[in-house]
């Protein structure tokens, strides 16, 4: 357990030192968010109708932006051979790499979405039902990215892999999120929807771990 | 299994049993066109575009179906190291992908004249096109290293993961009851179609199965041959 905690904190205080690094993804998720009205136009209901699929759309690829680096760096300084190496199980590395992720990258999105809420216009009793459904669902997509991550190490072209492997594995999360938020906006009860996101989230808890490391174990053979 | 590990006895059989799987497969799949196209009647509703349904339906199935065998083939690579199982699922990914597509492709063109649009966004649908890119993905993945091994072990690792969509896939029909019709031939209270459509049906799902095993082992012996000239080149290369 000591071993899990020294390195969420030595990947935090990675990220802190590189302020820049972490919010690019919060950045990315504002921008290309801010890109929609451009395109559709800035018609004041459209854009509420249209608020969950786009925030939820932006974060999933904001997510994606930031995987590739979450076990490259250490595989090419040598020092994911030493966490391979470790007495501490493999599975609790990867768990705490993708909570330390998710610290970076999911809450600062987490944070940024009312923001976006806000400038599309979307009724702000959903508010609530956005952060819960991201709470629940971007974790998930930080353990789904992990296996992503862990297998293309090594790999020609891995920053544009992993979201062909991993895009198709995290449309159940977007589906489960935008139908809950839906569901909350247009009166109806999300609480099934939330359901399934705890559902995905707890199963991915478990399984991404055991993939994640069998993947890192093959990379480093 | 692991009696077939062996390449060179793998070789000798699958020499042995190929022409006559080939030939099945051509015979069933003829024989399954015929009663589709020619003996089974249209259906009092859809008409004569119902006879898509005996390319559709099959591909399908082909679809899950090379799937499961590539996760079974994963799974035993990774755990026994099998040494075959990797050619296996690597031989079978192409095939699995074309069959999704086709399927995909002869829904869609089922799809206009019965629905009244290309594509909808329902649940069969949209796991089946993700089962597409999940092929796409263990295709690329395979290819994407220097190594051989190292993609084949990573793409067996990704390939144990995309399995949670075959179960989705099969039962995405029942769960969210939308425009896709659920199933009519594997239900536990027996087929509900009438034997005239089931048999040319079942005649082609059979076919369907033996050209991949046909064109599978092809494709393995064809790796094979390949390590084996690889190894060849290698040594002499060596010596000289």
């Amino acid at each position: 357990m000591s071993g899990f905690l020294g390195l969420l904190t030595r990947d935090l205080r990675l990220a802190l030192r590189r302020r820049a690094d972490a919010s690019l993804a919060v950045l990315f998720f504002v921008l290309s968010a801010a890109l929609f009205p451009f395109g559709v136009g800035p018609e004041a209901n459209l854009l509420a109708r249209m608020a969950p699929g786009v925030i939820w759309v932006t974060a999933l690829l904001a997510v994606l932006l930031s995987l590739e680096r979450l076990f490259l760096a250490d595989y090419e300084d040598g020092s994911l051979e030493l966490m391979v190496l470790a007495p501490q199980p493999l599975e609790l590395t990867v768990l705490a790499k993708a909570l330390a992720h998710w610290l970076t990258t999911g809450l600062p999105l987490i944070a940024a979405a009312p923001l976006l809420a806000l400038l599309y216009n979307m009724d702000p009793a959903g508010l609530p039902m956005l952060i819960l459904a991201m709470a629940l669902g971007t974790p998930s997509l930080s353990l789904i990215g992990a296996i992503g991550a862990a297998l293309t190490l090594g790999a020609r072209r891995g920053g544009v892999l992993i979201p062909l492997l991993v895009l198709p594995l995290n449309i159940p999360i977007l589906i489960f999120g935008v139908a809950a938020l839906d569901a909350a906006l247009g009166g109806l009860n999300p609480r099934p929807h939330i359901m399934f996101l705890g559902a995905l989230f707890l199963g991915s808890l478990v399984l991404a771990p055991i993939a994640g490391a069998a993947a890192l174990r093959q990379a480093m053979e | 299994m692991h009696r077939f590990a062996n390449p060179g006895r793998f070789l000798r059989l699958s020499n042995v049993i190929l022409p006559w799987i080939a030939v099945l497969a051509a015979g069933l799949i003829a024989v399954g066109l015929y009663l589709a196209l020619f003996v089974s009647p249209a259906d009092y509703q859809q008409g004569e575009s119902v006879r898509i349904m005996y390319v559709h339906v099959p591909s399908a199935w082909m679809a899950m179906f090379i799937y499961t065998v590539i996760a079974a083939a994963s799974a035993s690579s990774l755990i026994w190291r099998h040494p075959l199982a990797d050619l296996v699922a690597k031989a079978s990914s192409p095939i699995g992908a074309c069959f999704t597509f086709l399927a995909l492709v002869t829904g869609s063109l089922w799809g206009k004249p019965m629905w009244g649009t290309w594509w909808v966004w329902d649940a069969r649908l949209t796991s089946v096109l993700v089962l597409f890119f999940l092929y796409l993905g263990h295709m690329a993945l395979m290819g994407a290293f220097d190594s051989a091994t190292r993609g084949a072990r990573a793409a067996a690792i990704l390939a144990l993961v995309g399995f949670v969509n075959v179960p989705i896939i099969k039962f995405s029909v029942e769960w969210w009851s939308t425009l896709h019709q659920p199933a009519s031939v594997l239900r536990l209270d027996g087929p509900s179609i009438h034997p005239s459509m089931l048999w040319p049906l079942l005649a082609m799902g059979l076919g369907f199965k033996l050209y991949y095993l046909a064109l599978m082992l092809v494709r393995v012996k064809s790796e094979l041959i390949a390590a084996r000239l690889n190894a060849r080149a290698a040594t002499a290369a060596q010596l000289s």
